[in-house]
């Protein structure tokens, strides 16, 4: 936004990037469980610029029944930017890319969700983005695996989503907006940090195979930082003063 | 029960290692004893479960319920019983064995909208859960206000042997009929009694984790007589 391109500096001298943080240094992620009255289970995260909302129905009826599964239940995820949330108005309709990102989260999700417990049902992820900056597929995700967890939902493990990428030749931690539109790479990574599997690994960009492996590890890294902020929103939710 | 070890636990969170046995929302990976829910976590002898906060009523058989009548078909009707299934209460429970579905019309018993006390006959994963109301004290309820609390919640309305529930009811003269899944019929013939019985309800599902509530309820109803 009047800015032009090249002055921008992604990473000074001294290890800075363009919004001040360090390499290794998460932008600010703040999630509120139980935020929505009429859904089963629902949460609000601010992580950076993103504010998300998302709400969870389910297990319900399935409608229409033909997609229901005998043996277990389905997921449904509906990811969805309001015209607001960009600079330039969106249309409402979704585009090619929210119903990509919406079928990105469900994959993602699916591994930690115990849907063999409930066959012949459906559970729906709604997932709003109210404001967007760099990274809100990986903070839908965190949000959305919150409001399952609030709702009720027996889950294997949480689901806990950071992004890492290439600016300037280095490998840095959660890359925003104006990185991921300058930068050499973006690798959202979705991981259950208990049982230690990635359930999410996309990347736009190239990488040698050492660049990788070390963008892979600094991602999970992070994602083990917004699992942290995850189990404190359930935690306060819940058990409130009496948290362990 | 003294050595039952508890506390407080999250999805994915591991309860501990072991030989022991899965039970209600735990899952075993590994030897590792996982929390699938949140919940309070119990370890006792042999087995480990997680007493969930939050979450859907799952039927059991057995469990006695309070179902709102949805539909009907020329054979059944269909109950709301806060499940991800609908509840099958088959005519013949309620005509007895001579039902005729030529004759004899279902709306005349239960239309929609009517509550029913019931218990679940019958249930798994390939079927809807068959309810029944061929028992004594089951039926049709015929006057009284529907509270939904969540399943999870409904021990802790009962209270140890019934002490919360009896509270609440000797305090405002209410009658309080509890099903499992978290339905909750209230009938006064006083309003104000069933007003607050109603807040006592409410404040027993908002405050469930906090302990001496049954004090506290006391307290509350006692302030509000006065």
């Amino acid at each position: 936004m009047g800015v032009k391109k090249t002055d921008i500096v992604l990473l000074d001298d001294k290890g800075i990037r363009c919004d001040g943080r360090k390499i290794n240094e998460p932008r600010r992620i703040m999630i509120k469980a139980g935020v929505l009255k009429n859904a089963n289970g629902s949460a609000y995260i601010e992580f950076g610029e993103n504010k998300i909302l998302a709400g969870v129905f389910g297990p319900r009826d399935v409608h229409p029944k033909h997609l229901a599964n005998t043996d277990r239940g389905i997921l449904r995820c509906r990811y969805h930017m309001q015209p607001f949330s960009v600079s330039e108005r969106k249309n409402p309709a979704p585009s090619r890319r929210e119903i990509e990102i919406s079928k990105v989260i469900k994959e993602a999700l699916e591994p930690a969700v115990m849907l063999e417990n409930f066959p012949r049902t459906v559970v729906d992820v709604f997932i709003e983005i109210l404001q967007a900056d760099g990274g809100s597929r990986c903070a839908a995700l965190d949000a959305a695996a919150v409001a399952l967890a609030d709702a009720g939902i027996p889950m294997r493990d949480m689901v806990s989503a950071c992004a890492a990428g290439k600016v300037a030749d280095t490998i840095v931690l959660d890359i925003n907006n104006e990185e991921d539109q300058e930068g050499q790479a973006d690798m959202p990574v979705a991981y259950m940090p208990n049982l230690e599997k990635v359930t999410l690994i996309q990347l736009d960009g190239v990488l040698t195979p050492q660049e990788y492996e070390k963008c892979v590890t600094t991602a999970v890294e992070g994602c083990k930082l917004v699992y942290e902020v995850q189990k404190n929103a359930l935690r306060e939710k819940f058990f409130g003063d009496n948290a362990a | 029960m003294d050595d039952v070890k508890r506390k407080y636990v999250l999805p994915g969170d591991v309860i501990t290692t072991g030989p022991y046995r899965a039970e209600d929302n735990v899952h075993l990976f590994g030897d590792k004893m996982i929390a699938t829910a949140v919940g309070i976590s119990e370890v006792f002898d042999s087995g480990v479960r997680v007493i969930p906060l939050t979450g859907i009523y799952i039927p059991r058989i057995d469990d006695f319920i309070i179902g709102k009548v949805k539909s009907h078909t020329s054979l059944s009707w269909e109950l709301d019983i806060n499940s991800c299934y609908p509840g099958i209460l088959p005519a013949q429970d309620v005509f007895g064995r001579d039902f005729n579905p030529k004759t004899h019309e279902l709306t005349s018993r239960l239309k929609a909208g009517d509550l029913v006390a019931a218990r679940v006959a019958n249930f798994d994963r390939s079927r809807d859960p068959l309810i029944t109301v061929g028992d004594r004290d089951l039926g049709k309820i015929e006057d009284g206000d529907l509270i939904k609390i969540s399943p999870s919640k409904v021990p802790r309305l009962i209270g140890k042997r019934g002490s919360m529930i009896q509270t609440i009811e000797n305090a405002t003269k209410a009658m309080i009929t509890i099903g499992q899944n978290g339905y909750v019929v209230v009938s006064s013939e006083n309003p104000e009694g069933l007003l607050k019985a109603l807040d006592a309800i409410k404040m027993v599902e908002e405050q469930a984790h906090v302990p001496n509530l049954t004090e506290k309820i006391q307290e509350m109803l006692g302030s509000n007589s006065e």
